[in-house]
């Protein structure tokens, strides 16, 4: 039984080990609202049709202010859209090319394999134009705040008028879950701003998760395949443990 | 020296040939074939095999990573997002390079806490033990670069805190600092330093881990009881015993790995480190990796900068002189009823200081921190010491082959010679 | 488990030789498997990677090209020549006999348009640039190009006639998407 005993003081160990993550971080003060998302659980997978409704509201909304510089183009085939659908999109944005046979920098209509342009060409033009605060890069946005997706949805969700007693600074917004309430970017969502392709009602609720998907794709465009990958290699994992059990049972068994 | 050839006992001819000329089979067979091994291991007993396949890991998915990678501070960010997204099964090297850096240490301070446990680290093994705290070391080293090299917030703020504790030093100090960084501050110099230790490293991990192996195989693995083995009938060999008992232990590793790498990849870092670096804006709260946690707090808990580098050190330099500080000529805390409970306390006071290492510095986190890292200090420094003349241990059994015989219940005679089967 | 394992019966040691041997070939062969599937990521990691074959493709305008002379365009990393041949050199491309060349192929099947001959320009022997691009360049004693590398002669469709390479240069695939643009790749 020594054996068990032991057994189960390292897995209280790992245990022990693992819930240490969550305490590794003060996490926002307000909770979050409990969304749920199609690519959350470990069969979750991107819902396409939000994740291009998505695209849409930050083609049209956050793209003036917010780069996602991590991205091609030719990426947004995987939520769906089909080569000529990407080739359009690409050729309504100019992006810079050269030098050409002159020297010269030139603009161009963008091709798929092209990055996303960056509405800005550096921070400071970004701070400059927009009264100091720096729009965040969107690229992988939801890896990069605590509470990820259910933030970013919360966040866009979350402007309210400031409670009795909270005085605003100039140019700054009230948010439920900005860290600190006061943030610079202006409720982006505002209901019927956006005439969804497929009909869809643009609530901001609707907006907001559909944004959501759709940065949470950028963010981890692999999660589909690593998920999937994932339970392949816990069930073989499974059966190799098995075995291998049951072999180690037998070499043993001649000892005993 | 026999000159000559080796006499081989292999019958294979190819594996004759060489091994006549160069006795690589001979040498596997004698240490790990054949190797006369307690056979009263438990499932601590994988904890090291775990981390040299873990090394091992380590380094192949590192070299395939450093084949995308680009140690520049303009390129490094978006080059460890192109292995996320353009490089072939790139996001799988990197998060079982990243969250195996977790594992390893999972496994690595098991591994230790076994020796602490039962005794490991006691005559005539001191200098085994003491390599081993080397290789903790270096992996402590090597994962702080590491952590530098995707050039995110916590990369950047961590590599600046941790470079300036060599700034505690009198005189020099400041001077190490910008030799340490190669300019001003920490930039593109450091960065690509950073990632050529972090390369190297590992490697010189190998060469201890050989060197701690082959100290193993000179003095014998201790066991749970703590006793040595009185003869033949106390031992089993290596292979198959061991072999496939470690591999038990590797398949549950793996599934325990392959959760955190599949289904929660990010879970055990920090997101700020998907900013990318920006050395004009401090994150809020740095923490570094839960691994560096306890001694964070410990570095944390002392008022005075010098005093608290010095601190944090000595938490890991008083494992060295472990060996002399114990002075219980029992090994295996089984048969020291009140030196298990003070240990079992140290062990609480780690987690502590683990929990406590993620937490502002301020209030009651810093009285706690202070109590924690006493007991941590005190437990290696006053009462192992005390407890080896004060303390009773209970009777050791005879030898190892007799508890196992007995808490296996009576066997008949011949019994050893015939399988069991499991229904 | 020594306990529980003690309260099992035995049977007889042979069935459960070959039972164990059976189950170790199974695990063993399991193992075998999943080591190697963990093997493909690695190795598939050194393949080309999504950006690098997004890139496949370059476009060419050959409006500014006057006749007789060429441009050297870069496709995939690689030197892409695109010669705006004169008629002479269509003329001397296609009198030679196939039987007079070491890598047989007719003019025509090299050509998408006249007067445009697009090929990479890198020798087939050892992967040198060769020269005839530039008016200055030599061009070889057949009017085409010229490796200075081990000395191989390309004629005026780039087809090899002397020395070590085996083939003629390679025509990329390319499409006119105007009267005056290629797109290679």
């Amino acid at each position: 039984m020594a054996v068990f005993r032991t057994t189960l003081k390292a897995a209280a160990l790992l245990a022990g080990l693992l819930s240490a993550g969550p305490a590794l971080a003060a996490g926002p003060t307000v909770p979050l609202p409990d969304v749920r998302f199609s690519f959350d659980g470990i069969f979750g997978t991107y819902d396409r049709a939000a994740a291009q409704r998505g695209f849409q509201v930050y083609k049209e909304t956050c793209a003036a202010c917010h780069a996602m510089r991590q991205l091609s183009y030719r990426n947004l085939r995987e939520i769906g859209l089909s080569e000529a659908e990407v080739r359009a999109i690409a050729a309504t944005v100019m992006v810079m090319d050269g030098p050409n046979d002159e020297g010269q920098m030139f603009e161009r209509p963008a091709r798929p394999s092209d990055r996303f342009r960056s509405p800005f060409p550096n921070e400071q033009a970004a701070r400059a134009a927009n009264n100091g605060a720096y729009p965040p890069d969107l690229s992988v946005i939801t890896k990069a705040r605590e509470g990820g997706a259910r933030y970013i949805y919360a966040l866009l969700t979350g402007y309210t008028d400031p409670p009795e007693g909270v005085e605003l600074m100039e140019g700054m917004y009230y948010n439920a879950y900005f860290p600190g309430h006061q943030i610079a970017m202006a409720p982006p969502l505002n209901e019927g701003q956006i005439e969804f392709h497929d009909g869809t009602q643009a609530t901001v609720e609707q907006m907001a998760r559909d944004l959501t998907t759709f940065l949470a794709w950028a963010a981890e465009p692999e999660l589909e395949q690593r998920k999937r990958m994932g339970v392949r290699v816990l069930i073989f994992l499974t059966i190799l443990g098995g075995l291998t059990y049951a072999v180690k049972r037998r070499v043993w068994s001649d000892l005993h | 020296m026999a000159t000559g050839p080796h006499t081989s006992e292999f019958k294979n001819p190819v594996v004759r040939w060489i091994d006549a000329r160069l006795p690589v089979f001979t040498l596997m067979q004698k240490e790990y074939g054949t190797f006369p091994t307690p056979r009263n291991f438990n499932y601590f007993w994988n904890f090291g095999a775990l981390a040299m396949v873990t090394l091992v890991i380590m380094i192949a998915t590192g070299i395939f990573l450093s084949m995308h990678y680009t140690p520049h501070v303009h390129y490094a960010f978006d080059s460890v997002e192109r292995i996320m997204r353009d490089v072939n099964y790139g996001w799988l090297l990197r998060y079982v390079h990243m969250n195996g850096a977790s594992m390893f240490f999972i496994v690595v301070f098991i591994h230790i806490w076994r020796g602490l446990y039962y005794g490991s680290y006691k005559a005539p093994r001191e200098l085994l033990w003491m390599l081993g705290v080397v290789i903790f070391l270096l992996m402590m080293a090597t994962a702080f670069m590491g952590y530098v090299l995707p050039w995110g917030q916590m990369s950047f703020w961590g590599a600046t805190v941790i470079t300036n504790l060599f700034s505690a030093i009198p005189l020099i100090g400041p001077d190490i600092v910008v030799w340490l960084w190669g300019g001003f501050s920490v930039d593109n110099p450091t960065l690509n330093r950073f990632f050529s230790l972090h390369y190297l490293l590992p490697f010189v991990i190998v060469g201890v881990v050989f060197l701690h192996i082959a100290a193993l195989h000179v003095t014998g693995s201790n066991n749970p009881l703590g006793i040595d083995p009185k003869g033949p009938q106390d031992t089993i060999p290596f292979h198959p015993y061991y072999t496939i008992k470690d591999s038990v232990g590797l398949v549950v590793y793996f599934m325990v790995f392959a959760v955190l790498v599949f289904f929660m990849p990010n879970y055990l870092g920090h997101p700020d480190n998907y900013i990318p670096a920006n050395p004009l804006v401090t994150p809020p709260h740095i923490v570094p990796e839960w691994y560096f946690l306890p001694f964070y707090a410990i570095l944390r808990a002392v008022p005075d900068k010098l005093g608290g580098v010095v601190l944090m050190f000595a938490s890991i330099g008083v494992l060295f002189v472990l060996p002399w500080l114990d002075t219980s000529p029992v090994r295996s805390m089984r048969f020291r009823p009140v030196a298990r409970i003070f240990l079992l306390l140290w062990t609480v006071s780690f987690f502590v200081l683990m929990w406590v290492g993620a937490k502002p510095a301020e209030g009651i986190y810093i009285t706690i921190a202070r109590l924690a890292t006493a007991y941590y200090f005190l437990y290696f420094l006053v009462i192992l010491p005390l407890l080896g003349r004060l303390e009773r241990p209970l009777p050791l059994p005879e030898s190892i082959a007799l508890p196992v015989l007995r808490g296996g219940g009576p066997l008949p005679a011949g019994a050893m010679s015939k399988p069991m089967e499991k229904a | 488990m020594a306990e529980t394992m003690a309260q099992h019966g035995s049977r007889p040691p042979q069935e459960g030789e070959t039972r164990r041997d059976f189950l170790k070939l199974v695990t063993g062969a399991f193992a075998a498997v999943g080591v190697g599937v963990m093997a493909w990521p690695f190795i598939h990691s050194m393949n080309p990677a999504r950006d690098v074959l997004a890139l496949a493709s370059t476009e060419v305008d050959l409006s500014p090209i006057p006749v007789g002379a060429a441009v050297t365009v870069v496709w995939r990393g690689k030197p892409v020549f695109v010669r705006h041949r004169t008629q002479e050199e269509i003329q001397v491309a296609r009198a030679v006999p196939l039987s007079q060349l070491p890598d047989p192929q007719p003019d025509q099947q090299r050509v998408i348009r006249d007067p445009w001959l697009v090929l990479i320009g890198i020798c087939t022997h050892l992967g040198c640039v060769p020269l005839g691009q530039k008016p200055t360049d030599p061009r070889g004693d057949y009017g085409g190009w010229f490796c200075p590398c081990h000395g191989s002669h390309y004629d005026t469709s780039g087809r090899i006639r002397r020395g070590p390479a085996p083939a003629n240069l390679e025509v990329p695939e390319y499409t006119f998407t105007s009267d005056t643009q290629i797109r290679i790749g």
